[in-house]
């Protein structure tokens, strides 16, 4: 398998972006954001918007998005930004406790069963 | 795009909501992929993120074309752990000249795993030091390459460390080993956290 953007030049990713600045902490996505559409990829749709809606009708990480995509994750967070703004997809964000990024000791526990049962 | 990995794709259930990250690091071929590999419900993909010298994920293009960013590869697998909770592993770049990205790369991790081989256990010190400056919760795995059996108590004094990391054998092809040594850590996460509860906050973004 190649590996994800090894053919994209600046310029294509400029395309794909509109070469818009995109403001790394304001970026609500995660690696494991789990991001969902909330429509089908309708016409007209830029191309990566569309492959988008398709590979996420069940939840998608933003980190497999990124690999199915072959796209930088930086990238691919600018074009779930664009389709989160139009309530195209929904995200789920993983949870945490406190702004501490103290993991739920709940979760925690929930973790360990599912080990445990693999 | 719509080729191979597409078709073969396993996706979550509609359920899924809630996604947690593990970190595999380490020296130069190590065994990081191999661990993923075995444990990982899908084949591991790879993907890149492009970070600029500030640690940061680039945020315009046009820093890509003064190249002031770099492109950090990574591999990654998952664990579908229940019907909300799904596991990601990913396997860090071992190149030190990355490291200097990995906390905001891997940020929120719930710990990581460090693999040694024993023919070459220095090339883990770095790992090591790096995860104690961030205060992420971490264990050692020592894979099997058939090298020498070094007692525990050796391998804790060449790598300097502290007494309550857990150390433990694996064979990272092996998904027994691999899932024990995935228990091991959150195990002792788990205990870490329960320990220093009353303990004031860790600034989530420590810089180097
Ligand atoms: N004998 C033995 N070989 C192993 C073991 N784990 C991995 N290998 C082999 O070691 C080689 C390197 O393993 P990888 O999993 O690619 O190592 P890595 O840490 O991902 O390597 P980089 O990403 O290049 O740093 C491969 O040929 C594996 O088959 C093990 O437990 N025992
Ligand atoms: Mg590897």
């Amino acid at each position: 398998m190649s590996r994800p953007g090894r053919d994209d030049s600046p310029d294509r990713l400029y395309t794909l972006t509109g070469g818009r600045a995109h403001a790394a902490p304001d970026s609500p996505f995660d690696l494991v954001t789990l991001v969902v559409a909330e429509c089908d990829p309708g016409p007209g749709l830029q191309s990566e918007h569309a492959t988008i809606l398709r590979l996420t009708q069940l939840p998608t990480a933003v980190v497999e998005l990124a690999a199915e995509l072959k796209l930088p994750v930086g990238i691919t967070k600018i074009l779930l930004s664009d389709l989160l703004a139009a309530g195209r997809v929904s995200a789920r964000h993983p949870r945490r406790t406190a702004a501490s990024g103290v993991p739920d000791p709940d979760v925690l526990e929930q973790v360990l069963v599912g080990l445990r049962n693999l | 795009m719509d080729s191979a990995t597409s078709e073969t794709r396993t996706p979550l259930g509609a359920s899924a909501d809630n996604g947690l990250k593990i970190v595999i690091v380490g020296g130069f071929g190590v065994g990081k992929t191999t661990l993923v590999r075995s444990v990982s419900e899908i084949r591991p993909l790879n993907t890149e993120e492009t970070m600029t010298r500030a640690g940061e994920a680039v945020d315009d293009i046009s820093e890509v074309r003064d190249k002031k960013a770099t492109t950090v590869a990574f591999d990654f697998g998952r664990i579908t752990l229940d019907a909300r909770n799904v596991l990601y592993l990913f396997g860090a770049p071992g190149q030190e000249r990355f490291w200097f990205l990995w906390d905001r790369l891997f940020s929120g991790t719930l710990g990581a795993v460090v693999l040694v081989d024993t023919r070459r256990i220095d090339d883990s010190w770095y790992a090591i030091d790096r995860l104690e400056h961030h205060g992420t919760p971490f264990i050692v795995a020592c894979n099997d390459f058939g090298g020498p059996t070094y007692a525990p108590r050796q391998i804790r004094e060449a790598l300097d460390l502290d007494p309550h990391v857990p150390l433990l054998d694996c064979d990272a092809r092996s998904r027994a080993s691999g899932k024990q040594v995935l228990i091991t850590l959150v195990e002792h996460v788990k205990k870490q956290y329960a320990g220093s509860a009353q303990v004031s906050p860790v600034p989530e973004e420590l810089t180097l």
